[in-house]
């Protein structure tokens, strides 16, 4: 476990995320905030195909936690092969476009949302819209879930193996389920 | 500036540039100082070429950086920048480095959206001062050769329109080589002005910096023409050409058993030198001569018998394989590292353009005979030769004398070499973490060290050539050169067929097309364009220019993305170039030429504007560039762009009106221009017959976005070509493309099609009771279609006093 970039050249700001050491750890930032949005991108959907895909995690955890998914990219369509709705549908530039915004009302129209998790981009890609984001809100925690550290994240699990990564997402979801 | 004398005509470079709109004529009876005395003197300044031109002078020739402040506005407006630093810091001054993350502000006061626009500006100042310096070159050295008052001829009578970017921004039209000189003098002020303004405590207002990116990418966008008009009408490459000739690609079309030359870079002229010296002593069938990026296009247009091995990211394959006998290269895209590659298989390297010496010896002033010996020898690693008909000499006879002794050394190892090494691999994942696309290298050395080479076969396909991989190995194993290993056999069968660029597009073919186009019933123009620094390998590029090209919309493409599409077969054996029409027609798949061609494919946009509209071009940038806001369904897309020269052209694009997409890693480029669909007040145009605001809809969305997958650039593709000024059949024509794909690659229409759909007539007749239905649920009302702008001087009649606007 190390909380460095991933991709090594991809260093951060003077202030870097803080480390979810533990599934309890990244619940409880989850569950300190009112309105949250997990936006999940194409990597998602990539792996082995005799392996569990992250697909599978993250559609457990959005039932468990009734946090609402936005789907980037053509991620769409494994939701849907999968019989899960997601929420929204738009490319990654453009949720993160929205969620800089403070007057924005979210999917639902209900108000703006206080914590997005972003899960399943490429790593770069998702390094540059938690720094575009930490840039442009602060009324916005940053959550990395994925399994590489994120440094312009508020939180991120540190680099972490794939059976770490899937044992923790085990964990959060049976907690969430109770 | 001309300037008669006695009657002769001298030529004088000075820098009174904004004096040129003005046409100042100064006429000296007689002049005289204490040592010299001038009689008859003329001196003309703006009458360039001008005196038999009908079209009078536009509102803004040679316009300042801020002549177009208020257009830009307008797209920022509805574009906004959205930042993604890829550095919280600012390390340009002694003054820091200072952190500008959360809200903070440098020691020069500058904040992050200030520091990010303003690290844009820089890139699209660097890039348009390589393709106007490298203009600036071939200028000179092409009148040298052959004459200023050499003839710009881009089409014989087939173009009217030679230069439409030069006459859209500077007012003037180039007849002669020496003509372009005025030009180049322009740009090359612009952008010292430019560059300028980036200096510690100058501008610091983020969208003053964005304004000044798009004059960046003005400018580049006029150099780059110069540069390739003055290269088509010297060199004779295909003027307008509609069925350009096919020419040979890939590593495998390259004839091993000669010696190779290899050439790589942007600037044409010593690998033309190289061509004309294997014809003038009739050693071409003793020489192979092949080329990786755009001198590699640039050299098949001016024959169709030199090879393209492939695009950038070959260039150490291709090395390393120890094909090449002598590497000679100009300038751009080169790697930095060229002179150590080349001398590990022990071939001479030949730099030939004072902004790439490589730390080479200056030889230009040897003979031939001497500086061939040295290199055949050895006793130097290569030569700086500023002349390029020396570099052709030098480099024929270097690779015919040294071919024999080095035996195509290469250093790519046996397989069970590379299995040994593999054997030692660490599995620290350094290499995983360097590589830019992630590729999975431990688990495929892990599987070499079993001797199974399946996997790290399979990376090469997704391998941008960058050997990060090499230099970030604790234990120093080649890592990539065993990825070229295992995919020797494949490289060696890579043969392929690309179409030399053909140049512009021709104004016959402007008139046939541009009715299709603004109406909407072409549903598009795409240009693929840029560099080779793919998330997932070029074959996305061959398969987005393929899906448009079926769906009949019209593909341009440039540079190495050019490449790519030519480098895959279909079942037939034929590329994209041997199965679709190369003339601006629906379905096609053109060729364009080069990186510096890329203007005419912006000239093709400005062309339909005054060719099919008659709007006027001269001087005329902010009325053409609203028309192709408006009415042009064209849509750039850079799915590898890596440079700063990528940056400028596509700032280029944006101020013309055109949106530009570009792959995963171009958001790197930290700043992307988004529109908000939701936010109906962004939305509204005048309608031009009325003067009444009219919503419109987000059309185009954005003015520069990322795609995370060729998926999704597909549909974004085909969502960025609706226009304003669609009519409802060729609306219901983009409809169709833009639902179809969405359903195909989403699975789902798209959840926004109400905000595209003004008339029931703008439905595709086949999705109407769907669709409908949908529109039934969103509380949709049918809207206006107006005569589109963003201009209020083009308003012809305003409709609540029914007085004729300006």
């Amino acid at each position: 476990m190390s909380a460095e970039p991933w991709q090594r050249a991809m260093m951060g700001g003077t202030r870097r995320a803080k480390v979810l050491t533990s599934s309890d750890d990244a619940l409880k930032i989850i569950n300190s905030a009112k309105r949250h949005l997990l936006v999940v991108g194409h990597k998602s959907v990539e792996g082995d195909e005799e392996k569990e895909k992250p697909i599978s995690y993250i559609i457990r955890f959005s039932k468990a936690s009734n946090i609402p998914i936005l789907a980037t990219a053509h991620t769409i369509l494994e939701f849907n092969n999968r019989n899960f709705t997601p929420s929204g549908s738009m490319p990654a530039v453009d949720i993160a476009n929205r969620l800089r915004d403070h007057s924005w009302l979210g999917l639902d129209g209900k108000g703006p949302y206080d914590l997005a998790i972003i899960m399943g981009l490429p790593y770069h890609m998702e390094w540059l819209l938690f720094a575009g984001l930490k840039h442009s809100t602060k009324d916005l925690v940053r959550v990395s879930l994925d399994r590489f550290y994120q440094p312009h994240a508020t939180w991120s699990f540190p680099n972490i193996s794939l059976k770490k990564w899937q044992e923790t997402l085990d964990d959060m979801i049976s907690q969430l389920e109770g | 500036m001309r300037l008669l004398y006695e009657n002769k005509e001298v030529s004088l470079i000075i820098g009174v540039f904004y004096m040129l709109k003005k046409g100042i004529k100064l006429k000296i009876g007689e002049l005289k100082t204490d040592n010299s005395s001038l009689k008859d003197l003329q001196i003309s300044i703006g009458e360039v070429l001008d005196e038999d031109w009908a079209e009078i002078m536009g509102p803004t020739p040679y316009p300042s950086m801020t002549e177009f402040r208020d257009w830009d506005r307008k797209l920022l407006e509805r574009y906004k920048p959205f930042y993604m630093p890829l550095c919280d810091l600012c390390c340009l001054c002694t003054m820091g480095k200072c952190d500008l993350g959360e809200g903070k502000r440098g020691a020069c006061g500058i904040d992050m959206d200030g520091q990010q626009s303003r690290i844009v500006l820089i890139a699209c100042c660097i890039g348009a001062a390589t393709h106007t310096g490298h203009a600036r070159h071939l200028v000179e050295q092409l009148i040298e050769e052959y004459g200023r008052e050499s003839p710009i001829d881009v089409g014989g009578r087939n173009i009217e329109v030679e230069a439409p970017v030069t006459r859209l921004v500077c007012g003037v039209r180039p007849k002669t080589l020496g003509d372009l000189e005025i030009v180049l003098d322009y740009l090359e002020q612009e952008i010292v002005h430019l560059l300028a303004a980036t200096h510690t405590g100058q501008e610091g207002d983020n969208l003053d910096f964005e304004s000044k990116v798009f004059h960046a990418g003005m400018i580049d966008q006029v150099g780059m023409e110069v540069a390739d008009l003055a290269q088509i009408s010297a060199y004779g490459f295909p003027r307008a050409d509609p069925d350009p000739p096919l020419s040979d690609l890939g590593f495998g079309s390259v004839d091993i058993n000669k010696p190779v030359i290899l050439v790589i870079g942007h600037n044409v002229p010593p690998s033309i030198d190289i061509l004309d010296y294997t014809t003038d002593h009739e050693l071409y069938d003793e020489v192979e001569v092949c080329g990786i990026c755009c001198s590699a296009h640039d050299m098949i247009r001016y024959n169709s018998r030199a090879k393209i091995v492939g695009p950038m990211s070959w260039q150490l394959r291709f090395i390393r394989s120890g094909v090449p006998d002598v590497i000679v290269v100009d300038e751009q895209c080169i790697r930095a590292d060229i002179l150590q590659e080349a001398q590990k298989i022990k071939a001479p390297l030949i730099t030939t353009v004072g902004k790439n010496c490589a730390g080479l010896p200056n030889r230009s002033n040897d003979s031939a005979d001497i500086i061939v010996a040295d290199l055949v020898e050895g006793k130097e690693p290569g030569a700086l030769i500023l002349d390029s008909k020396l570099v052709g000499e030098v480099a024929v006879q270097t690779a015919l004398k040294i071919a024999s002794k080095r035996s195509k050394f290469k250093i790519i190892p046996k397989v069970d070499e590379l299995i040994q090494g593999t054997q030692k691999c660490l599995q620290c994942s350094e290499c995983m973490r360097a590589c830019p696309n992630n590729l999975p290298i431990p688990k495929a050395m892990a599987a070499a060290a079993q001797g199974d080479l399946s996997y790290l076969g399979e990376l090469i396909n997704h391998c941008i050539g960058c050997a990060r991989c090499d230099s970030a190995c604790p234990i120093e194993l080649p890592i990539h050169s065993y990825i070229i290993k295992a995919n020797e056999k494949q490289l060696k069968e890579e043969k392929f067929k690309v179409r030399a660029g053909r140049g512009a597009i021709q104004d016959t073919e402007i008139r046939a097309i541009g009715a299709g186009v603004v109406l909407g019933e072409i549903p598009g123009v795409i240009a693929l364009v840029g560099c080779s620094n793919y998330p997932n390998g070029g074959q996305d590029v061959m398969e987005i220019a393929k899906e448009f090209a079926k769906r009949r919309f019209i593909v341009l493409t440039t540079g190495c993305a050019a490449m790519s599409i030519g480098m895959h077969k279909d079942e037939e054996g034929m590329t994209l170039y041997e199965t679709n029409p190369s003339a601006f027609e629906a379905g096609s798949i053109i060729n364009i030429g080069s990186c510096v061609s890329n203007p005419h494919i912006a000239g093709a946009a400005i062309k339909i504007a005054s060719i099919f509209a008659r709007r006027s071009l001269r001087a005329n940038y902010e009325e053409i560039a609203d028309y192709v806001l408006n009415r042009v369904g064209a849509v750039g897309v850079a799915w590898g762009a890596y440079s700063q020269k990528a940056a400028s052209i596509a700032s280029g694009f944006w101020r013309l009106g055109v949106p530009v997409i570009v792959g995963p890693h171009g958001l790197k480029y930290r700043r992307m221009l988004l529109g908000r669909k939701e936010k109906k007040e962004d939305w509204y145009v005048l309608d031009a017959r009325t003067g009444k605001k009219v919503y419109v809809g987000p059309t185009p969305e954005h003015l520069f976005s990322t795609a995370e997958t060729k998926e999704e650039a597909m549909v974004m593709i085909a969502k960025l070509c609706l226009r304003p000024n669609d009519t409802p059949k060729g609306r219901a024509i983009k409809l169709t493309h833009y639902i179809d794909l969405s359903r195909r690659l989403y699975g789902v229409i798209p959840d926004d099609i109400d905000l595209f759909i003004r008339t029931r007539s703008d439905i595709p007749i086949t999705m109407m009771d769907e669709i409908m239905e949908i529109l039934e649920s969103k509380d949709w009302k049918e809207k206006d279609i107006p005569d589109p702008t963003l201009l209020e001087r083009l308003v012809v009649k305003r409709e609540e006093d029914g007085e004729e606007g300006k």
